[in-house]
């Protein structure tokens, strides 16, 4: 099974290499970057691209580490005993399953993916050290042990908020999306809109990459809001010119609410385009 | 084979352990990449680097490994010595990982069939196929591998002017560097201290089944909500030699207000004397006495100073020694009843490390926070919250 991106995802010779190294060897692929440049969306393509299904747990700051594994209802457990339920002498009848136990016992080979691990507290990924690494874990209620019959490729995202301890890190490989470059930006919005016009996107390109360069932005626009922002020009039949105008007055780029997410970024636009006005006089 | 590529590796502060190069022996075993030094580079990156801050530092260590070898092995026919190969993975490995090795594979075995594998790859180069390159694109180079390493990087005839690797495309990620909002708050959650405190809300599931089973009936028991119950003490310096630095000071007091409920900030002019103010336009009007501070916070708020710790040594050292008042004991005496108030205490400089020895002042501050002072970098700042969170006494 070899990874080589799909039609809608492009993907770079090392992530290539990061992605196969993980299926091959089954073991985590931890991915981290700069939000919107397609961290989540990679364990969709690679599900896409293997016809394997995806299993997603969405880790939020209050996730724990055992809901993943499975938990045990015991407030249903207790109001059925108080109600004389005929359920409650299976304990097994309140053991919720997790994503891990899901992944785990996937009939076919699953994608799992653990996003945003870093949303939950430190120890949450000590916490699944064992488990992610021998692909088993034991639930003491039913003194079962759950045992992974294929070990599930899991693709694990992390927005950098906290520092992930270092066992753990030891499992995976690991792999930085660092922003794409023009090439592979330009590669990215052929497989978005495959219809656009080469000139359009070479303006909006030029554009975008200023942006990214006006030094001082709170928050700099990434592919994700790139393709949000052609997706608007394309809809609303943008002329050519609007983008093309070299008049440096107009320094916001048209529409550029898909790109500035910050007050104080479209502020600074502002003082910029005001100070290039006063220049031209 | 590339054990001194771990070596240097971990020379430079990635900690490579065996557990990953048993992963990347495996993945090359398995055939994980096409053979070309890119791929290899792709992949004992993703195999050792776990921080994108280290990505750098790797991309050097890299070139250097895989250049250094090129002169000194480039054109040697070598055997792979298996014993000396041996010899390391003994000094590294434990009794346990040998077992496991052994488990894969005896660790003869797998050598073997790399050692196999490289023979075959030099044969190919011999016959001038592809990959190995006739026209000079080759950057494995007469010998392929070798024991300690992977020959790359020809000169003659080379097509890539730049290797992946020499390009350090990911300089500006590395840890040294300063730090933004973002980071400076990952830093600060390091100082966090749980504690359970205040209304009793949220429902105590293990206290209410064992309270249920003893007394019969549902006997519903609560508890507060955890949180970070760290106490921090900020004293902060404005004003002159500190004005390159107020970016730098704005993004870590906005992470710091945010991080921590208990937080507590005062503002002091070069050295703090017996007066602290809290609102710079009304510094002269509007002053704390400092001893009212040392009274009010007790000994387990944690203290720390961001400050340049340049000026005058005087301004330290001696009674009316400050710029801007005659104040009447010295810097010094009230350094140390601030540092003996609270014993968990951090001085942050935003001034890099490397200019520190030209300040008679840097030492003298530094003397007295007992060597307590960290350059105000992810690092540094990761390392003060190390300082604070030690236990004291």
């Amino acid at each position: 099974m070899r990874f080589d991106g799909t039609k809608d995802y492009v993907v770079t010779d090392d992530l290539k290499v990061a992605v196969n190294a993980a299926v091959t060897l089954r073991r985590p692929l931890l991915v981290k970057g700069e939000p919107g440049t397609g961290k989540t969306v990679l364990a969709y393509e690679i599900a896409k691209a293997t016809g394997a299904p995806l299993i997603e747990w969405n880790v939020k700051s209050t996730t724990k580490a055992h809901q993943g594994l499975y938990e045990y209802d015991a407030v249903a457990r207790l109001r059925d005993g108080q109600l004389g339920d005929e359920r409650v002498h299976d304990i097994s009848n309140y053991i919720r399953k997790g994503k891990l136990w899901e992944a785990f016992t996937s009939p076919e080979l699953p994608v799992l993916l653990i996003d945003e691990i870093d949303k939950a507290d430190i120890e949450f990924p000590n916490d699944l050290l064992q488990e992610l690494d021998r692909m088993e874990f034991h639930v003491y209620e039913t003194k079962e042990t759950i045992k992974a019959a294929v070990r599930p490729i899991v693709i694990i995202t992390s927005n950098n908020e906290k520092e992930l301890p270092d066992a753990f890190l030891r499992r995976c490989f690991f792999h930085y999306i660092k922003f794409p470059d023009r090439e592979t930006m330009q590669e990215i919005i052929n497989v978005h809109f495959p219809d656009i016009q080469a000139v359009l996107v070479k303006k909006a390109m030029d554009i975008f990459y200023d942006v990214r360069d006006v030094p001082g932005l709170k928050k700099k626009p990434s592919t994700s809001e790139l393709l949000d922002w052609l997706k608007l020009i394309l809809n609303e039949d943008m002329p050519l010119e609007v983008l093309q105008s070299k008049d440096s007055s107009k320094a916001i780029p048209p529409l550029h609410g898909a790109l500035l997410k910050n007050e104080q970024d479209v502020m600074l636009f502002e003082r910029l385009a005001f100070m290039a006005k006063r220049e031209a006089r | 084979m590339f054990f001194n590529f771990m070596d240097e590796l971990r020379a430079a502060g990635i900690s490579a352990s065996l557990k990953e190069h048993l992963v990347l022996l495996e993945a090359l075993e398995k055939d994980v990449i096409r053979r070309s030094p890119e791929e290899f580079y792709y992949l004992s990156r993703a195999t050792f680097v776990k921080d994108e801050g280290l990505l750098d530092r790797f991309d050097q260590v890299f070139s250097k490994v895989f250049k250094g070898i090129e002169t000194s092995y480039g054109t040697q026919e070598e055997d792979i010595p298996l014993d000396w190969l041996k010899a390391v993975a003994e000094k590294y490995l434990s009794e346990e990982e040998m077992e496991k090795i052994k488990s894969l594979g005896s660790w003869e075995e797998i050598m073997e069939t790399l050692k196999e594998r490289l023979e075959e790859q030099k044969e190919r180069h011999e016959g001038g196929s592809k990959w190995i390159g006739t026209g000079g694109t080759s950057p494995y180079g007469n010998s392929g591998y070798n024991p300690e390493g992977v020959r790359i990087g020809g000169e003659g005839g080379q097509k890539k002017a730049l290797k992946v690797w020499d390009k350090r495309e990911f300089q500006n990620l590395d840890n040294t560097k300063m730090l933004g909002t973002r980071n400076i708050k990952v830093a600060l959650r390091r100082l966090r201290k749980f504690a359970r405190e205040g209304a009793a809300d949220e429902l105590d599931i293990d206290q209410t089944i064992s309270g249920t089973a003893k007394q019969g009936w549902l006997d519903i028991h609560m508890r507060a909500e955890r949180h970070n119950a760290v106490k921090l003490l900020l004293f902060l310096d404005v004003g002159g030699s500190m004005d390159p630095f107020i970016k730098l000071c704005e993004e870590l007091f906005s992470a710091a207000t945010t991080e921590f409920k208990n937080l507590e900030f005062f503002y002091f002019h070069n050295c703090p004397y017996e007066g602290l103010w809290k609102d710079n336009r009304r510094r002269f009007s509007e002053r704390t006495n400092t001893w009212d501070v040392l009274h009010k916070y007790g000994h387990d708020y944690k203290l720390i100073f961001v400050g340049d710790a340049s000026m005058s040594p005087y301004e330290i050292t001696h009674p009316g020694g400050s710029v801007e008042h005659f104040n009447e004991e010295a810097g010094v005496t009230w350094m140390q009843r601030l540092t003996n108030t609270y014993p968990a205490a951090a001085w942050l400089n935003p001034v890099p490390e490397k200019q520190w020895g030209y300040s008679q002042s840097v030492k003298i501050i530094r003397e007295l926070m007992n060597d307590r002072m960290y350059p105000l970098t992810i690092d540094g700042l990761g390392d003060a919250m190390k300082e604070l969170t030690r236990k004291q006494g």
